[in-house]
Parts: structure tokens; sequence; C-alpha cells
């Protein structure tokens, strides 16, 4: 074989290869989107963050305006510190509350933003207290047990 | 009579033990040697670029098409297990993520060292039995560098571009299957699969690992050739060996950078 068809058949190999990495990054992975231009940074406490990941999405009414870019303990209140970049365009009033939700029964979680009425806007770098921890399943069940049994001896 | 025996036993084991550790010791040398003689491998690139031709080009049929069907079958069996808890939307990602971080990088690495590893030994193993590698020895070619270098970087090359067509691919099958075949809705395939799938922690981690499985499917190719006995039980036994030994290793690095690369947060 003679060597300008070796390197047309080694040329086409990797650039097929290329091809394959690019549909890799931007049709499976998410490269395009997880750039979402710039972003402000946001500190939200609760006290308890469930099973919350760093990179989970923020939603308000469905729609993802940012990411949680990191979790860490506060040793002093013994509250989960939630830090979260959410996009450059969209601003939230003051009163803005912050919960954390899943999606679907078993789906992953996400900090959804309940927009207050304040006039004044978030700023970066603000702390919000105002949340509400994620449900934990557990909880839940022992609260309806307990609940229940108390309704059941209050019948008798 | 049973002492005889039994000293003879343990003398061979000492025996196989030591002959293990000694070509250990000399595969590390030769790896040394590769790197450093591979100067002319990559200053004349066009030998490197007939090896890529060999070792890559030629592998992209069986890697394509077992990428392919692999894709399929993962389609078929995820939606089996998964439709049982009315999650099959997840299907992008089990297909996605298990292409992209394991079965991309090892089984193409499985069949690279099937298809193009042996190929390298028997070659290397045949110039040996030939004398070829001690004529060019003569005039003062060192083998290393003109015979082993051009094919160990020419391994290590193909191999990622082989790992990520096949992921490509089997992502492309896992779509045919679920979404064409089996109804799973289109837009959520694609967007759950491009929602949990990290550039960084997913694709470019696979893609590291195929690096790593092309550098150990290479060594051990060029050096079982190198180091085969220059007959042709030998070339045969060494071409064994190569399948053998970097099916092994391939699975063991898999594990070792597995348990570094994805610990969980």
């Amino acid at each position: 074989m003679n060597r300008a068809t070796l390197d047309l058949w080694v040329g086409f190999f990797v650039a097929i290869g290329l091809a394959a990495l690019l549909f890799l990054a931007l049709k499976v992975g998410n490269l395009a989107s997880t750039q979402v231009g710039e972003t402000y940074r946001l500190q939200a406490e609760f006290d308890n963050i469930g099973g919350l990941k760093v990179r989970a999405p923020i939603k308000s009414a469905g729609v993802v305006v940012g990411r949680v870019s990191e979790i860490r303990f506060d040793p002093e209140s013994y509250r989960a510190v939630v830090g979260m970049q959410v996009d450059n365009r969209y601003k939230f009033p003051r009163d803005t509350i912050l919960t954390i939700n899943t999606s679907g029964l078993l789906g992953e979680q996400y900090i959804g933003f309940e927009v207050g009425g304040d006039t004044e806007m978030l700023k970066d770098g603000a702390t919000i207290k105002k949340t509400q921890s994620a449900v934990v399943l557990e909880k839940l069940i022992s609260q309806f047990m307990f609940n229940k049994a108390q309704d059941d001896s209050g019948k008798k | 009579m049973q002492d005889n025996y039994l000293s003879g036993g343990l003398r061979g084991l000492g025996r196989r033990v030591t002959s293990r550790i000694w070509r250990l010791g000399f595969a590390s040398r030769f790896l040394l040697a590769i790197l450093l003689y591979s100067g002319t491998a990559l200053r004349r690139f066009g030998l490197t670029i007939r090896e890529i031709y060999f070792t890559g080009v030629l592998s992209l049929v069986i890697i394509l098409v077992s990428g392919l069907f692999v894709g399929m079958v993962l389609g078929l069996q995820g939606y089996d297990t998964l439709q049982r808890y009315g999650s099959s939307e997840a299907l992008g990602i089990l297909v996605a993520l298990s292409l992209v971080r394991e079965l991309g990088p090892v089984v193409a690495a499985l069949l690279f060292a099937s298809r193009a590893g042996s190929a390298i030994t028997a070659e290397i193993g045949l110039m040996k039995a030939t004398e070829q590698l001690s004529a060019m020895e003569m005039m003062a070619i060192s083998p290393i560098a003109r015979v082993v270098a051009p094919r160990f970087w020419a391994g290590v090359i193909s191999m990622p571009i082989l790992a990520a067509l096949f992921s490509a691919l089997g992502i492309f099958g896992g779509y045919l299957v679920g979404v064409q075949l089996i109804g799973v809705d289109e837009g959520s395939f694609w967007s759950q699969m491009q929602a949990s799938v990290d550039f960084r922690e997913d694709i470019l981690n696979g893609v590291i690992k195929s690096f790593v499985f092309g550098l150990i499917v290479s060594w051990i190719a060029v050096f079982e050739g190198y180091d085969c006995e220059p007959t042709a039980e030998g070339v045969s036994g060494a071409t064994t060996r190569t399948v053998v030994t970097s099916s092994l290793a391939i699975l063991a690095a898999d594990f070792i950078l597995t348990a570094f690369m994805f610990r969980g947060v």
C-alpha cells in the first residue's frame, strides 16, 4: 500500500475518533450546557439537606437557573451550608424561600426557589436563612405511625 | 524418595518465581528503552502512521460492530430491569454511564489486545525468529527504535480513539434498541443522559482509562514479541501469552483505576 493511501486511512481514523469524542462530549455529556455564562453566588443554611449533591440543579418554576457548587457543615450552628451558583440573568427577591425537593419518587434532589414579593433583590454573596429541609422518608413514616397509634389509643 | 520429590517441587517453584521476577525486571528495562529510543518513532512519524494503520484502522470493524451490539444488548437488558421499577426513562443514563465509564475502555481494550496486540507480538517474534532484528543490529540500526517504538506508540495512540468509537457506537446501539425498537421516550432518553453524564468525571476518566490500557497492551505485546524464543513454537507461545497477560492486566488495572476515579461523593 502506498504512502498516500495509508495517510488517508489514518487521517480518517483519527477524524472519526475525534468525532466520536465530540459526540460523547456534546450529545452524551453536557459540556455545552454546563457553562451557563456569568453566575453569582448565593448561600443558604439548611437543617437537613437529605441526599443533595454538589452540582445538583437549582430550579425555579421548574426551570434550571443554577447549580449547587459546594456543601459544607457549619460546626457552630450545626446546620448545613449550601453554596450555589445562580445564572446572572435571573434575580430573585430577598424573601425567596428555598426548599429541597425530589424529582419523582426516587429521582435526584434539587433546590427549588419559591419566589417572594420583596422589591429588593438578592445580591452576590447573600445568605438565605428561610429554608425548608429535605423530606426524610423515614421521619415521615415514623410520624405517620406515631399519629396513627395516637389516634387508635384515643378511640378506645 | 519423598524428600527428593518435595525438594524438586520446591526448586521448580523457586525457579518459576525467580524467572517471573526476572522477566518483570527485563520488561521494565525494556519499557525504559522504548521511551528513550522513541525519538526516532516520533521524528519519522511515517513509521508510526504505518503502524497506526495496522493496529488502529484495521481494528475498526471489530470495534465498531461489537460496540454496536454491546450497546444494543445493554438497551434490551437495561430496559427489562428498569421497567420493573417504572423508570425506563433512565435507560439513557444506564447505557451511557456503563459504556463511557467501564465497558467502552475495557471491552475495547480486550478486543484490541486480541486483535492488534497478538499481531504485534507475532510480527516482532517472527522478525526475531528469522533474524531480521539481528540483521538490523548488524547494520547499526537499533531494532527498538526502528521496529518496537513505532508499534508501541501506534498502540498507545489508537487505543483511546477506538474506545471512544466503541462508546459512541454503543450509545447509538442503545438508542436504536431503546428508542426506536422498544419505544422509550426519545427526549427523556437523551436529556436524562445529558443531565447525569459529566464531561470531566465520566468521559475524561474513560479516556484516561483507555490511554492506560493502550500503554499496558502495547507494552506487553512488544515485550512478548521481543522476548520470545526464536522458534515457531516460541512465537505461538508468546502470542498466547500476550493475549492472556494483557487481558488480566487490563482487568486488574481497571479495578485500580476505578477505585481511584469513582469513589462516589
